[in-house]
């Protein structure tokens, strides 16, 4: 099972034929994922390892049904990408792309709730059920992703990209592995935040934990602890959190767009504190994380 | 981004929100005479970015001109954060009917601008936390055109009636489309004070505008003469600093930065992102003084990697280098091997010398892994976790 | 000097080939091809080491095209 992909998921790449997709696009496909077709503008008629490039999204969704899209087109289009994506008739769209101001990330995200799609990031790296699905570009080559992701029983939800396939590979490991990983994106304004895919994690009977990256910045934790307390969750979670020596240096910015201790909500100590208290087990070390969560699993 | 407050109250009087009566002085006596002009007691708020100061630090009352020039002499000498104050404004003291406080920014979980008013003036958060009975919110769409009768459910949630209510409405409308036009993460006015004749003054304002939103918003950035390099970090770039952002800015392949000083003698190289954070954590954790913060990610090019580990190791007092990453999905563990590598070569020194601890697992590690053989330089895989990396870097190098 | 790739390219298979000079530097994503004389191409010695091993060269040109990793000799 697994959330959002399945093995039968079919996915385009908008942007397909940038530098760093043209690398993914081959992992991909390496890995066993379903790229039906890629959109960059002007170069319609190519193909990408054999993946055919069109000009615009309607003339694949013409065709054919399209589960997903990724967009990793340059700044500067990725708003009308996602807008395109969207008017399509998609409903799963990753967006790879970072640096989106807020005010564009937010447009997306309500067009996207009206018309009953979803958005996970921007600036993500998308996700993965291991050895059935990678929607996006979690963990390098087809060679090194399956060292790194393995079928098992958490799912991991990061708002890092890299720290996803870290935590991923040490819950591999320790043979846990993972039923999903998310890579959700680093930004102040994401399509979709720890509580909102909270219940598809609780409804997949793969699943049995949740495990988290956070960062300094934002409320997206402070919101996690207060769904904890209000919905009695079956899924034990697993916090940790990066970038504990920011709050030492308020204003300063590090790692990713959203990572700014501004507020008292900001700081990793909030956090902490917060989280805890919602009988959230928070790891100071990567390395313990598997060890806490088979605690909490009974495994 | 933060706006100075002097820029902050343009942008409000530009957009018909008034503000009380202030002078904004560059010395003691320009202070004294825009105390004389404005009459009677006054504030001076020493223009100023570090949030330390503006916490605390950063504002004084003077009953007279003379007393005014005298504090805003102090105030103009203060260190903000290697910069002097932009100047001091000086405020009038004015009697307010009523003294309310307004912000709008972007509420991350419902993924929408938010207005927020308080019937008392302050930082709506902590009014929040003390007086929730005092605080209203109201979200608001940044696809569709703003509608103003979203400020004035807003405003008349307050329990506000009358001509105070369509008045107030005014100003909260203004304020909530400027914040979406000029890409603000934050519009603060802590205090709105109504006047005697019914109108409203804003007393004080803050403004971010956000980094990633500054390339479209050069014309308001011209009108109020912030200059493209004018980054307004909380403190002044080092040399290392701008050295650094300038290999960022040289090459679009990639990632390196932020690029931060600290005054220890680890040199990092390490993964962009969170892995930074985590790894900066452990290195500190195991008991390590960091001299850097320089991330790496995105895939940077060779070049790139060349010229983050060439800045490293020439800053004083950095003997070695520890190249860690989580494992890494994009950026190649041998790009980066070869950059490091490069670089060291280039400068004269031996790789195993350099490099205390090799920790890049995950793509290409296989051919990461025959560079650093081929050189003697030791790597640790992915069975090494973060914190085992940083405190074999920390044992290498010493604390 | 490259230290840890070379590209050895045979001119004459390439010159024989029609548009096979302007393909290679069309195709490396690292810019290690450049048009040279004679039909041929020029490997631009700066760009060597930042070969991303994609292989695109080596299949425009199988045979006149090699990639060699230095760190495995």
């Amino acid at each position: 099972m697994g959330v959002l992909i399945h093995k039968d998921f079919e996915f385009i790449i908008q942007g397909i034929t940038g530098r760093e997709a043209v690398n993914f696009t081959r992992e991909c496909l390496e890995y066993g994922s379903k790229v039906v077709g890629g959109v960059t503008p002007g170069k319609g008629g190519r193909d990408v390892y054999g993946v055919p490039v069109y000009d615009t999204v309607r003339e694949i969704t013409a065709q054919r049904k399209v589960d997903g899209a990724i967009i990793t087109v340059p700044l500067a289009f990725a708003p009308d990408a996602a807008f395109e994506a969207i008017d399509a008739g998609i409903k799963l769209i990753v967006i790879i792309t970072e640096g989106i101001p807020r005010r564009d990330a937010s447009q997306i995200v309500e067009y996207a709730n009206i018309h009953g799609a979803r958005v996970i990031g921007p600036n993500c790296l998308g996700l993965i059920i291991p050895d059935v699905c990678r929607f996006g570009s979690l963990g390098g080559p087809a060679v090194d992703c399956r060292k790194a992701f393995k079928p098992g029983v958490v799912g991991v939800m990061s708002r890092s990209g890299g720290m996803t396939t870290e935590i991923c590979n040490a819950l591999s490991g320790a043979g846990l592995g993972e039923s999903t990983a998310i890579s959700i994106g680093g930004d102040p304004v994401i399509g979709s935040t720890y509580t909102d895919l909270m219940p598809l994690f609780e409804a997949d009977e793969d699943t049995k934990a949740v495990v988290i990256y956070s960062e300094p910045g934002g409320s997206t934790e402070a919101e996690l602890a207060q769904w904890s307390v209000d919905n009695k969750s079956r899924l034990p979670i697993v916090a940790f959190v990066a970038g504990r020596f920011m709050d030492e240096m308020p204003g300063m910015s590090f790692g990713h767009a959203g990572t700014i201790v501004e507020k008292k909500l900001d700081s990793p100590a909030d956090k902490i504190r917060r989280m805890r208290d919602a009988g959230i087990s928070v790891a100071d070390e990567i390395g313990d994380i598997p060890k806490l969560v088979k605690e909490r699993i009974g495994a | 981004m933060r706006l100075y407050e002097f820029e902050a109250k343009r942008v409000l009087a530009k957009h018909r929100i008034p503000v009380a009566p202030q002078k904004l002085a560059n010395t003691a006596a320009e202070a004294e005479a825009a105390a004389t002009e404005l009459g009677g007691p006054v504030t001076l708020r020493a223009q100023v970015l570090s949030p330390k100061l503006l916490k605390a630090g950063s504002v004084e009352s003077a009953a007279t001109p003379a007393e005014a020039a005298k504090k805003a002499a102090k105030l103009l000498d203060l260190d903000d954060g290697g910069r002097k104050p932009k100047g001091v404004l000086v405020l009038k003291k004015v009697d307010a009917g009523a003294d309310y406080s307004l912000a709008v920014t972007y509420d991350g979980t419902r993924k929408l601008p938010v207005m927020i008013a308080a019937t008392v003036p302050g930082n709506v958060e902590d009014i929040a936390d003390q007086h929730p009975g005092k605080v209203a919110r109201r979200h608001f769409s940044a696809l569709l055109p703003f509608s103003d009768y979203t400020a004035k459910e807003l405003v008349s949630s307050l329990g506000i009636k009358g001509a105070e209510l369509t008045r107030l409405t005014g100003v909260v409308s203004r304020l909530a489309r400027l914040f979406l036009d000029y890409d603000l993460t934050q519009a603060n006015i802590p205090s709105l004070a109504r006047l005697a004749d019914g109108s409203f003054a804003a007393r004080d304002c803050y403004m971010d505008m956000e980094v990633e939103g500054r390339a479209r918003q050069g014309a308001i950035l011209a009108e109020l003469g912030i200059a493209d390099d004018d980054t307004r970090a909380v403190r002044e770039p080092t040399a290392f600093e701008t050295a650094g952002k300038k290999i960022d800015d040289d090459d679009p392949r990639g990632i390196v930065g932020p690029v931060v000083e600290f005054d220890g003698n680890i040199g990092l190289v390490i993964g962009a992102g969170g892995g930074s954070l985590t790894l900066t954590d452990a290195v500190i954790k195991a008991g390590g003084r960091p001299a850097n913060y320089a991330a790496i990610g995105g895939n940077p090019s060779v070049g790139k990697a060349v010229a983050l580990t060439k800045l490293v190791l020439s800053k004083p007092g950095v003997e070695k280098i520890a190249v860690m990453s989580n494992v890494v999905s994009n950026t190649r563990a041998d790009l980066v091997a070869r950059g490091v590598i490069k670089a060291i070569v280039e400068m004269g020194f031996e790789p195993k010398d350099k490099i205390a601890i090799f920790r890049v697992p995950g793509a290409w590690e296989a051919d990461a892994v025959k560079i650093l053989k081929k050189y003697g330089v030791d790597y640790c895989d992915r069975t090494v976790s973060i914190s085992e990396a940083a405190k074999r870097a920390v044992e290498k190098i010493g604390a | 000097m490259a230290m840890f790739i070379r590209v050895d390219v045979d001119q004459a298979i390439v010159a024989k080939t029609e548009g096979l000079a302007a393909k290679l530097v069309e195709v490396c994503p690292v810019k290690i091809f450049a048009p040279g004389s004679n039909n041929g191409v020029q490997v631009v010695e700066a760009n060597v080491d930042e070969c991303t091993l994609c292989d695109l060269c080596m299949r425009a040109s199988p045979d006149g095209v090699k990639v060699v990793k230095l760190y495995e000799h």
